[in-house]
């Protein structure tokens, strides 16, 4: 059974803010997360993750669409405005909504 | 004057990265290679600092202490005023300027000793003392005492961030099993210094040159301010170190701790407490400009400022 009422969001940013990002996460509610390192390009110019202050994360949260706007919000009034950071929300198919 | 062998690694790193070769230390050995660096320091200074009396060292570390402090005062309104940056930028750029470099302070204890020139092993504890209070005034000077700036948590990033753990660490660990005990580590942390020092110097010679761009377009006041800056810094250093009956190397050395900038600490802690302060405008200064000043031009200088002021 597959339940398709739920989204990802996806969260690419600086590196320096994983801890307050993953704190404001547990916060919000997120039942949990994936952080991955990244590297790529964007309006803030090439980020190559050879410098510690020029390096990306990835982060995933599965949840509701009331979540996902609710730490959609909460990241843009924070973080938009000084932080490189690109969000995106889409819809998922999982298997065990409980988890979640 | 010779070059020592150490820069020669830094230029190769320069070279390559700015002929684009796919030259590049993983990210996992860089960062060993600093872990190394900042042990071996620790380790060697509270060794020697185990042999001689503390209280005597305890008024030279208030010393240091307010220097650090004093520092950014200088250079910010320099940014602000005649550099016409904003104040964010001013007081983060001031806040990198106060602060100090493990990495220049390293290529100088390895000049030094191709000298032979002897230093105080109590500037390990003042490359301690110098890294913090700068950071402090450089974020009070962008917001101000009253803000919404969670101290408590950022102090404790500063004060626990891996530079001053390892540092620390490395002192009290030294300074606990002293001359003897350290006779096993030796192959590893002080034998092998200058290799690990100088793989350091060529990732940061690849770094410095991925900033190239970028000093390109920031135009002639940051880079005129990374060459110029660090000078009265270090006459400013070498005075007190002067004053302080601190030996030529010593005087020396703590020149060049007030003539470096951090590019570790204070970026991170920049980042985090004045998020609209542009991060790429104090890398490129500190690390594009300034560090590889220090390393060719400044430590040589500084030894000579030394040199005078003690009438050698």
């Amino acid at each position: 059974m597959i339940d398709r009422n739920f989204k990802l969001l996806t969260v690419v940013t600086e590196a320096a803010l994983e801890n307050e990002l993953t704190e404001a996460l547990d916060r919000l509610g997120a039942s949990g997360y994936t952080i991955v390192n990244a590297r790529g390009r964007g309006s803030r110019g090439v980020r190559d993750a050879g410098w510690s202050t020029s390096s990306n994360i990835r982060v995933e949260v599965i949840c509701d669409a009331l979540m996902a706007e609710k730490i959609a919000d909460y990241l843009q009034e924070h973080y938009y405005r000084d932080y490189a950071m690109v969000l995106f929300i889409s819809d998922v198919g999982i298997m065990r909504p409980e988890k979640f | 004057m010779s070059i020592d062998p150490v820069i020669l690694f830094f230029l190769l790193g320069l070279i390559a990265g700015l002929a684009r070769s796919d030259l590049r230390l993983p990210p996992a050995i860089y960062e060993l290679l600093s872990i190394l660096l900042l042990l071996a320091i620790g380790l060697k200074g509270g060794m020697e600092l185990s042999q001689q009396q503390m209280s005597s060292v305890l008024p030279q570390m208030v010393a240091v202490l307010a220097m650090g402090f004093i520092l950014p005062l200088f250079v910010y309104p320099v940014l602000l005023y005649i550099g016409r940056l904003g104040r964010p930028d001013a007081a983060s750029i001031a806040g990198h300027y106060g602060s100090v470099s493990v990495g220049t302070y390293a290529v100088a204890v390895a000049f030094l000793a191709s000298a032979g020139i002897a230093f105080e092993p109590h500037l390990a504890l003042f490359l301690v003392l110098l890294e913090v209070p700068a950071i402090v005034v450089g974020i009070l000077l962008a917001r101000g005492i009253h803000s919404g700036t969670r101290w408590g948590k950022l102090l404790h990033e500063i004060f626990f961030g891996k530079s001053i753990v390892l540092l620390v660490g490395g002192l009290l660990i030294g300074w606990a099993i002293g001359p003897e005990g350290i006779k096993p580590l030796e192959p590893l942390f002080i034998d092998s210094f200058k290799g690990v020092l100088a793989l350091f110097l060529l990732e940061m010679g690849l770094i410095a040159a991925s900033q190239a761009r970028e000093i390109l377009q920031r135009g002639i006041f940051l880079v005129a301010f990374g060459v110029i800056a660090p000078i009265p810094l270090a006459i400013c250093g070498a005075l007190l170190g002067w004053s302080l009956d601190l030996s030529v190397g010593g005087t020396a050395l703590l020149a060049t701790l007030a003539g470096s900038c951090s590019y570790i600490a204070a970026p991170a802690a920049m980042r985090i407490a004045v998020p609209e302060a542009n991060p790429a405008l104090s890398l490129t200064a500190s690390l594009g400009v300034t560090f590889p000043f220090n390393i060719f031009v400044g430590i040589p200088i500084y030894l000579e400022i030394a040199k005078r002021l003690h009438g050698a």
